[in-house]
């Protein structure tokens, strides 16, 4: 018998509001270990501001989050940042640091968070920067580089530090279909090879289907739907209906 | 905390005098909270990184911080104090000759550039220059995401950005206070062997006979607190900006007046702590 997988991650009753604007109004989550988790919704809708929970850099209103059953919401800022060396994310503009050249930016982390000494930073980054197609361009900045080639050096810098959990903000938004492909591909290695678990936002819904293996709907605040990709399609809530409409009919 | 201040100004029907008072002493309360607060976290991010044994900063980014705001700073704190300490001879020599003692020019000039002008013109210049500058690149950083992206990855961004910056101005202006000061003093030389006819001997005496150790250490010890004033003030603005290209402006704006603002104040209320108790 296989034994059930744990929650790697799990959100209860998240609510914030910025001033008099709900954002999140009791939000319920819950990935489980080596699950793609694709989390949708309408633009402004808070999907974004989830991330940045979970990672700390938005402390919610009410509710809680726990990591490997960890309650981050209660942590110190020096224990918080113990957690998110578990955590990787690839932020929507990548947010590459702009005065450090790509190499620097995947060893950044390594380098302040680790001990490890110049040589193993050096191979490690030679690894990350292959695994995203990326070798030739370790000594360009970030200006130098495409849109699609910052999002894959910031998600290099994301799995500097081998994290069980990885959270993509739009990781393919504004890229060609190429780009996407690339992207999305490397996902779902990531989940079969390297076991990492993900938390994806996004609007494809190409990109959804495919690299999701749970999906999450959120609408003014709540989590309406939250399942299967097949839950999905055979939804019959009227907005999850219209959001997926075009991807809907392409799959017919 | 913010917006209940300025909340006041939009839902209250007319400020009243006292209100609008109510409301600027409440905003600054609230960025001297802010100020203290990213004090102590870096502090405790410091802390915490020795207690694991791990370098709070790298070596190589506080000497660029030093190179820049020291080194970089050297020909303007020059420049500056050189041309002031010409200035306050001239005229307090001009003034002097009416009552035939023109002679006090050396120990005028020296003991109020050690005491006052050098370390707050090193002050003004560095909040204008330095200042700005860090002010200006934290909220570049903040506005591209770059310091979220530090802080997300479990750095510390106030460790990583803060401290090397503040450990640098705080270090050196004590350093370009020095050098203001033999500046001034330099300048106020040059004039008055041109125009008051004291040579340089002279004034070398003079400045020797009246210049005490207290009046050198007034001046230093200054120098320290306006380095961390300028410091604490341009890293808060800069990681607290909001609003983009338009927030950067405005920030860096808001740092410099209010490093220089804050400067001056200490200054006098240093001055009067000194005057009163170490006469």
């Amino acid at each position: 018998m296989i034994a059930p997988l744990e929650n790697l991650l799990e959100m209860r009753g998240i609510k914030l509001q910025f001033g008099d604007k709900v954002i999140l109004n009791g939000v319920d989550l819950c990935v489980r270990s080596q699950d793609v988790l694709v989390i949708m919704g309408l633009s402004g809708c808070g999907k974004s501001t989830l991330l940045s929970i979970v990672l700390g850099l938005l402390k919610p209103d009410a509710g809680s989050v726990f990591f490997k059953k960890e309650e981050l919401t209660e942590l110190s800022r020096w224990k918080l940042n113990k957690v998110r060396m578990h955590i990787g994310m690839v932020y929507q503009n990548a947010a590459l640091l702009s005065s450090l050249n790509v190499g620097e930016n995947v060893a950044l982390p390594l380098q302040e968070l680790t001990h490890k000494t110049v040589r193993e930073i050096r191979s490690i980054i030679d690894e990350k920067l292959e695994l995203v197609g990326l070798s030739n361009a370790r000594d360009k900045f970030p200006s130098e580089l495409s849109g699609g080639m910052q999002k894959r050096a910031g998600m290099a810098r994301a799995l500097a530090l081998d994290p069980e959990l990885l959270l993509f903000d739009e990781p393919t938004a504004g890229l060609d279909p190429i780009n996407s492909d690339l992207i999305n591909e490397l996902i779902v290695t990531l989940r079969e090879k390297q076991k990492v678990t993900s938390v994806v936002v996004t609007h494809e819904m190409e990109s959804a289907f495919s690299l999701g293996t749970r999906m999450a709907f959120l609408d003014e605040g709540k989590m309406i739907l939250f399942g299967s990709p097949d839950e999905f399609r055979n939804s019959e809530i009227p907005i999850v209906r219209e959001f997926l409409s075009p991807a809907s009919v392409h799959k017919k | 905390m913010a917006s209940d201040a300025t909340s006041l100004e939009i839902h209250g029907t007319t400020p009243t005098m006292i209100a609008k008072l109510g409301i600027l002493i409440l905003l600054l309360l609230q960025e001297l909270g802010g100020i203290f607060r990213m004090l102590i976290e870096t502090a405790s991010e410091i802390v915490e990184c020795i207690r694991q044994h791990r370098k709070p900063m790298h070596l190589e980014e506080f000497f660029f911080q030093t190179n820049r705001t020291g080194v970089g700073s050297i020909p303007m704190v020059v420049l500056l104090s050189v041309f002031i300490g010409l200035t306050m001879a001239l005229l307090t020599g001009y003034q002097l000759q009416i009552f035939g003692i023109v002679t006090l020019v050396p120990a005028v000039v020296s003991v109020s550039f050690t005491r006052e002008m050098g370390p707050l013109f090193t002050g003004i210049v560095l909040a204008s220059r330095v200042g700005a500058a860090y002010t200006a690149e934290l909220g570049a950083m903040t506005a591209d995401g770059e310091v979220d992206a530090i802080e997300g990855m479990g750095i510390g961004s106030l460790r990583y950005l803060v401290t090397p910056r503040i450990l640098a101005i705080f270090c050196l202006t004590p350093c370009l206070t020095v050098i203001s000061i033999i500046s001034g003093i330099f300048g106020g030389a040059f004039v008055s062997n041109l125009l008051l006819q004291i040579g340089y001997g002279f004034f070398y005496d003079q400045v020797m006979t009246y210049l005490l150790v207290k009046d050198l250490m007034a001046g230093v010890v200054k120098s320290f607190m306006f380095g961390g004033i300028i410091g604490l003030i341009a890293c808060y603005k800069g990681l607290s900006m909001r609003g983009g290209a338009i927030g950067v402006g405005n920030a860096t704006t808001q740092s410099v007046v209010a490093s220089i603002g804050t400067v001056i104040a200490c200054d006098s209320v240093c001055n009067i702590i000194m005057i009163t108790f170490f006469p």
